[in-house]
């Protein structure tokens, strides 16, 4: 009660629609050909290191980071490159990228051998090597992460809070041991004692066996979350979790990170093909996705090539319904995952889902005024007021939207998701932060 | 694939089933009960009052956006709610006339002129019912007396007579004069109920209205019967429930609407008390409505892990000092 007060926080009852929890992974066909796009991560883009023509197999490195918050890229066949050039990526930026015609042998490159893991330094050598970054969705390289020093618990995030995905759900129950194996060596490697593991109750299948399976291992415990979205969400993770906050500014004056409060979190695919890599030394070259919506014939969770285009995924799960016309592909989940403008984009690093929606599931409702209703309010993770926001926003007040923490917003969707006007809360947000943020920036150069 | 035509929106790709209209469907089926009551207590011109007022509130609002060419908002139900709403504020021999123009200024004036749902700065019903209580004193104040109703309540509202004569079962079950929404606790109750099952409402307004009341005139009589009379009589309940919830005039977050809820709880108390009227509540839900941006102002949530501005504030000073010195 005294917490409501202080901030309502109560997030928003999506649908779960977890149909393919229960379908196995499947490994999908190789396709003909893959494009690699060299930015699939936060940070500077990985620049090429082939070249057209160049013979290339499973795990061969073809991107190298391009600076310390970079990720390097991975072959995810094995075969000829077509080209290397620029591209459209699906958010509408520009990048390089590097398409492979595959040879559909799939050899693996011999320089791909389990690595020699000693301590802090090395694991973090491993993990670059690995071109792991945050499979959840945001995609931040992992190594820079877990380069802090100030960290003393990890937060596994299996909360899986996105409807329809369950690519995690997969990964407990199919690669249990090697989740708990990248557990135990972030935990022994980077110092860090305590270890836990949030599972939405959703998933009671999955807190049973993260439960039997983590008895044994010391300062690893598994924390069943609420079913609200989003509890995935990194900073409504930890405090759920370790009940801290993490700071909006850092003692530096940047935005806070999770180290600031001792945690740093990873999404329990991400540690798992960390403990994939350890084990035989592939980097991460494959990607399970959730295809899931009204519109695919046969959905389930397939284990794509990384590159692989939309239209060859959609063709691997029995295509479209033939009396159903298509109307929106999503990548990612339907809270903050994004729209595609056709299916010739490829599946990234951190992509999870891909799902495809007849023209009726897609409709959205028109907009309608403002009832001043206060449940955008009442559902914002973080405790913003976005009703407020929006009429600071309109007004172009600097001082109340940083009063009023704008650049806290996580851009979940959820207070959009609650409008019972149907008006677009989030987009008004995003516009506000990012208005905020430019003044913010103008100010500081003043 | 026909990937031409695919749509692309921003996130989120979803959205629940709320609607403006069916929340206010939500508070029409939660004053259901108060309709039924009113027409076993008062007879079935309560239900014409109710009628004439809904189709006046309506067509009053069809008719303002047909003449300015704006969309027709009817179809949000939020015109029949202020309709019955209303209805229920009158006593039941009302003229019909005066009803019409109750939601003339109800919708015209109120809502529609300050531009409409979302916009208005009180409760359009709430300034129906103050408008025709002044302009129209004695018939407003023209109870009707249920025939079952006992002896001591054949004077005035229970507010004026001396409530140790009056039975608390007759007060719940609305056997006493009063506006046709107002008497029926019992009725109140269950829509409450239903607002706060389906969520359409929380319970921090009413809560907190309710109870700084009873605590109020509790340390006041240090009598209980006299305060769940005094609870019950009036349009304490009703103005509680339906009226001070109205979305658009009540504050946001629920430290708001707690420090809203008190704040009208005890006006009601003030004016009942010191003031000349027997009735306080609308004017206390009128003056909560005015001073809810202040409400707003004061009771923002707390973002999770907001850094206090305290240090920002400090270094413009020393900017400012800094930059004075140079001037200097």
């Amino acid at each position: 009660m005294l917490k409501g007060l202080k901030r309502s926080a109560k997030g928003a009852r999506v649908p779960h629609e977890k149909a393919t929890a229960g379908m196995a992974t499947v490994k999908m066909p190789v396709p003909q050909h893959v494009v690699i796009p060299m930015q699939m991560h936060i940070g500077a883009p990985a620049q090429p290191v082939v070249k057209k023509g160049d013979t290339v197999m499973v795990g061969t490195l073809i991107g190298q980071a391009g600076g310390f918050i970079s990720a390097d890229i991975h072959s995810s066949v094995s075969g000829t490159v077509l080209d290397v050039a620029p591209m459209r990526m699906v958010n509408g930026t520009v990048c390089k990228a590097v398409a492979i015609k595959a040879d559909g042998h799939q050899t693996l490159d011999p320089a791909c051998t389990p690595p020699v893991v000693t301590d802090k330094d090395s694991l973090l050598v491993a993990i670059r090597a690995c071109g792991l970054v945050g499979l959840g969705g945001a995609g931040f390289p992992t190594a820079v992460k877990l380069a802090a020093n100030t960290i003393d618990t990890l937060v596994i995030n299996a909360a899986e809070c996105e409807p329809y995905l369950t690519t995690d759900t997969r990964e407990m129950l199919e690669c249990s041991d090697t989740i708990l194996s990248g557990i135990d060596a972030v935990m022994k490697y980077c110092d860090i004692p305590n270890c836990i593991i949030g599972i939405e109750r959703n998933k009671p299948e999955c807190i049973d066996l993260m439960f039997s399976l983590t008895r044994d291992m010391p300062g690893v415990s598994v924390k069943p979350l609420p079913m609200r979205y989003p509890q995935g969400a990194e900073k409504t993770l930890i405090e759920t979790c370790t009940g801290r906050e993490v700071p909006q500014t850092a003692p530096n004056g940047k935005g806070g990170i999770p180290a600031d409060c001792g945690c740093v979190v990873m999404n329990v695919t991400s540690v798992s093909t960390l403990g994939k890599y350890l084990k035989t030394g592939i980097p991460l070259v494959t990607k399970r996705i959730t295809v899931d919506g009204d519109a695919i014939a046969k959905p389930g969770n397939l284990e794509a090539p990384i590159g692989a285009l939309y239209r060859d995924v959609i063709e691997a799960c029995g295509g479209i319904k033939p009396d159903v016309e298509l109307g929106k592909i999503i990548f990612g989940g339907p809270m903050m995952g994004g729209a595609a403008p056709s299916a010739d984009f490829p599946v990234l690093k951190q992509n999870n889902g891909l799902l495809l929606l007849s023209r009726k599931a897609a409709a959205l409702p028109e907009a309608e005024p403002c009832i001043r209703c206060g449940r955008c309010i009442q559902a914002c993770p973080m405790g913003l007021e976005p009703v407020v926001i929006a009429e600071n926003f309109k007004n172009r007040d600097f001082d109340a939207l940083q009063a009023r923490c704008i650049d806290l917003c996580v851009a979940c969707g959820s207070c959009t998701y609650v409008c019972p006007a149907k008006r677009p809360v989030s987009q008004t947000m995003a516009l506000a932060k990012a208005w905020y943020l430019k003044e913010k920036n103008g100010k500081a150069g003043k | 694939m026909e990937e031409q035509r695919l749509i692309v929106t921003a996130s989120p790709h979803i959205r629940d089933n709320s609607t403006t209209r069916g929340l206010m469907g939500n508070v029409i089926i939660a004053l259901v009960p108060s309709i039924v009551a009113a027409a076993f207590i008062f007879g079935m011109r309560s239900l014409l009052v109710v009628g004439v007022t809904v189709a006046a509130c309506v067509g009053f609002e069809y008719l303002y956006t047909l003449l300015l060419k704006k969309p027709n908002p009817v179809g949000d139900l939020s015109a029949v709610v202020t309709g019955i709403i209303l209805a229920l504020n009158v006593p039941v021999n009302m003229p019909l006339w005066i009803c019409v123009v109750g939601a003339f200024i109800a919708i015209v004036i109120v809502k529609q002129l300050f531009g409409g749902i979302g916009y208005n700065f009180a409760n359009p019903a709430l300034i129906g019912r103050i408008a025709l209580f002044v302009g129209f004193a004695t018939r407003m104040t023209d109870y009707v007396y249920p025939d079952m109703a006992v002896d001591a309540l054949a004077t005035a509202t229970p507010l004026a007579v001396d409530a140790g004569g009056v039975s608390l079962l007759d007060m719940f079950l609305g056997l006493h004069g009063g506006m046709m929404g107002e008497v029926c606790a019992l009725a109140i109750l269950l829509g409450l109920a239903y607002l706060l099952a389906t969520r359409t409402i929380g319970f921090a307004i009413p809560g907190s209205i309710v109870i700084t009341m009873f605590v109020l005139t509790f340390a006041a009589t240090r009598d209980l019967h006299a305060t769940l009379v005094e609870l019950m009589a009036g349009g304490l309940l009703f103005g509680a429930v339906f009226m001070a919830t109205d979305y658009v005039t009540s504050p946001f977050t629920t430290g708001g609407k707690v420090i809203y809820g008190i704040f009208i709880g005890l006006m009601t108390f003030l004016i009942r008390n010191f003031g000349s009227m027997n009735e306080g509540m609308s004017f206390a839900i009128l003056l909560g409505n005015l001073l809810t941006p202040w409400f707003n102002d004061w009771s923002h949530q707390i973002p999770l892990g907001r850094t206090k501005q305290k240090k920002a504030k400090k270094e413009k000073a020393a900017a400012a000092s800094a930059g004075k010195g140079g001037a200097a």
